[in-house]
């Protein structure tokens, strides 16, 4: 099977390789003196991180389909309707995730044919983390375009796997949001399938169809356009701390269920995948502005708890799975305290004070990306003066 | 006349030497590929293939009769004051077009706005008036000028020509894809215009995606490392 040389399927020996060696166990062991510090490659790796993201993708089909039946008013309670629900969300939520790895993995094939490099897997996380990251509604040319955008322009233009600045998920979903605003924003997409109901029919089922996000921004505003006139207890009593928690809230269809996130969390902590400087330090800084926002309070979203910000939003999941990508955040430790902290700060910052992106956890994110370089020159650069320093000190 | 100078011999008006000043920045050494300048114009008014065509044309209206001047002066050019004198000679020329266009073409001059203005600064002018007319006759100055806003121009037009499509969904302000607001032809399907590439950023994608295939094709670009 495998592809010579001289055949003239030579050049697809990437390909072959590829999935030879993620399909099988190669059979060749070294014979002289082997240097394997450890026996994770960067299969295992990526894999671990898909296995990781399973819970919110399996919370996410149910979160799809449960929004969408308690929209058109036919299911409201948690457990009505539990196989709909499921079966609703797999056709909304499975060709997402297939386009997002087939297109994706195809440009990565076409690159590595082209340039002849061994295939990496870098791509099965980007592919299972894009569809996490957009409504459910989004059309399927919509993410195979903004997944080729993100795989050239993110990955293959800076040299491929590990070389991206910024986080390749976050850039489709950039494009997304900028080239498609409708699709990503505003109170028509966060339920599936709710683009034909009416506002009325809407609030009769008891829901705006915006994300909590969307429905604080308008806090934001003067008091005639807030969507709870009642202020924060109204908004609060709708949507409790725990809901959220749960993840029994619109959104991204895999960013609502902060229990499924934490799972996720506790087996890249446990399998020491990602690093749990950036994921601490991001959920302080985040709670940091949380409580000094409380301090100032001049509106309504101002007054939020901290506690509730981090359970809200994408902020759970961008602690988790976004920020703490190996190749884009700091590489020093106290660069990732201050590259987490930084990009938890900035999250609640755009959310809170900039009424027109109510989420800041992307761009937040994707700002840290492009710093993460010059924060790890500067902590570098002091250790190199500290221990001249001392160096001094001692001879002196 | 007896003056007994060798007269070096008349150069014929296309000679080999001549050609290559109009071909040269078209690819090998385009101004907005190769050296990088005049990029600010580039992502301001690369919308729409008209104004991408109108700027090209002030530009080469305004670089070359500039070329020109200045290199008909170049010998009386004190050179601790010539920047002065090349940006005079740049304003004056910018203002000529700048009431031309609101004269003739107001709609344009309306959407390029402040960019007429700015043509001023764009570095392609000055560059060229340092680099090349202070030092040449005006004849090569202007075949210089020619093809310098043609390889400036060329990828203004590339450039536009994506923005305004998959933008804009129009071609020279029509529209291609049906009508967006009345939901017809594309737009029935589920098609939605790119409001990314609308935005001046994304011109920096597509000049960079410009330079990417340029250097890929010609491989005389590659820099040594």
């Amino acid at each position: 099977m495998e592809p010579k040389h001289d055949s003239k399927w030579a050049k697809f020996h990437p390909m072959w390789d590829g999935f030879y060696t993620f399909l099988f166990t190669p059979g060749e062991t070294t014979s002289r003196g082997s240097h394997i510090r450890d026996g994770i490659d960067l299969k295992r790796t990526m894999f671990m991180v898909v296995l990781a993201l399973i819970p919110c993708l399996l919370f996410g089909i149910y979160n799809t389909g449960h929004w969408h039946y308690v929209a058109t008013g036919e299911a409201g309670e948690y457990m009505d309707m539990f196989g709909d629900k499921l079966i609703y969300g797999l056709i909304q939520v499975l060709p997402i995730v297939i386009v997002s790895y087939a297109v994706g993995l195809g440009v990565e094939f076409i690159f590595c044919i082209k340039n002849q490099h061994a295939i990496q897997e870098g791509f099965l996380v980007s592919g299972m983390l894009i569809p996490l990251i957009i409504p459910a509604d989004t059309p399927l040319w919509m993410v195979a375009f903004a997944t080729v955008f993100a795989v050239v322009l993110g990955k293959e233009v800076f040299g491929g796997t590990g070389m991206n600045i910024v986080n390749i998920a976050l850039t489709a979903r950039a494009f997304l949001f900028f080239g498609y605003p409708t699709m990503m924003s505003g109170d028509k997409v966060w339920m599936s399938g709710i683009s034909d109901l009416s506002r009325e029919t809407l609030e009769a089922n008891g829901v705006t169809g915006a994300t909590q996000l969307g429905e604080l921004a308008s806090f934001t505003g003067p008091k005639a356009d807030w969507i709870y006139p009642g202020g924060l207890e109204a908004f609060q009593a709708k949507w409790s701390i725990m809901d959220s928690f749960w993840g029994f809230i619109p959104g991204s269809i895999g960013e609502t269920s902060v229990v499924a996130i934490l799972i996720g969390a506790a087996l890249l902590l446990y399998t020491g995948i990602a690093s749990w400087r950036i994921m601490l330090s991001f959920v302080l800084g985040g709670f940091v502005v949380g409580i000094l926002s409380n301090m100032g309070a001049i509106n309504p979203y101002m007054e939020l708890e901290p506690l509730n910000h981090l359970v809200i939003g994408g902020f759970a999941f961008g602690a988790v799975f976004m920020i703490t990508d190996p190749v884009t955040a700091s590489q020093t430790n106290t660069g990732k305290y201050i590259y987490g902290f930084l990009g938890g700060a900035l999250s609640i910052t755009v959310r809170v004070f900039n009424g027109a992106y109510p989420e800041g956890v992307m761009m937040a994110i994707l700002f840290m990306n492009v710093m993460a370089p010059l924060i790890d020159h500067y902590v570098v650069s002091a250790n190199i003066k500290r221990r001249t320093k001392r160096l001094k000190t001692k001879t002196a | 006349m007896s003056n007994d100078k060798i007269k070096a011999p008349k150069e014929p008006l296309f000679s080999k030497k001549n050609k290559k000043l109009v071909t040269e920045p078209l690819d090998d050494n385009n101004p907005l590929t190769i050296q990088v300048l005049g990029i600010c114009s580039a992502l301001a008014i690369t919308v729409s293939i008209e104004q991408a065509l109108v700027m090209t044309g002030s530009v080469f209206f305004v670089l070359g009769a500039g070329n020109m001047i200045i290199s008909l002066l170049r010998n009386l050019i004190p050179s601790r004051i010539r920047i002065i004198v090349q940006l005079v000679v740049v304003a004056s020329l910018v203002i000529i077009v700048n009431e031309v266009l609101q004269a003739f073409l107001p709609d344009v001059a309306e959407k390029l706005s402040v960019f007429v203005g700015l043509i001023i600064t764009n570095c392609i002018i000055m560059g060229r008036f340092e680099a090349f007319a202070m030092a040449n006759k005006p004849w090569p100055s202007f075949l210089d000028a020619v093809g310098n806003t043609v390889g400036y121009g060329i990828v203004l037009v590339l450039v536009s020509l994506f923005r305004e499509v998959f933008g804009a969904g129009k071609f020279f302000n029509v529209p291609i894809f049906g009508d967006r607001i009345e939901g017809t032809g594309l737009y029935s399907i589920g098609y939605m215009d790119n409001n990314f590439i609308i935005l001046a950023p994304f011109a920096l994608f597509a000049v960079g995606l410009i330079i990417w295939i340029q250097r890929a094709r010609n491989k005389s670009l590659i820099e040594e490392h």
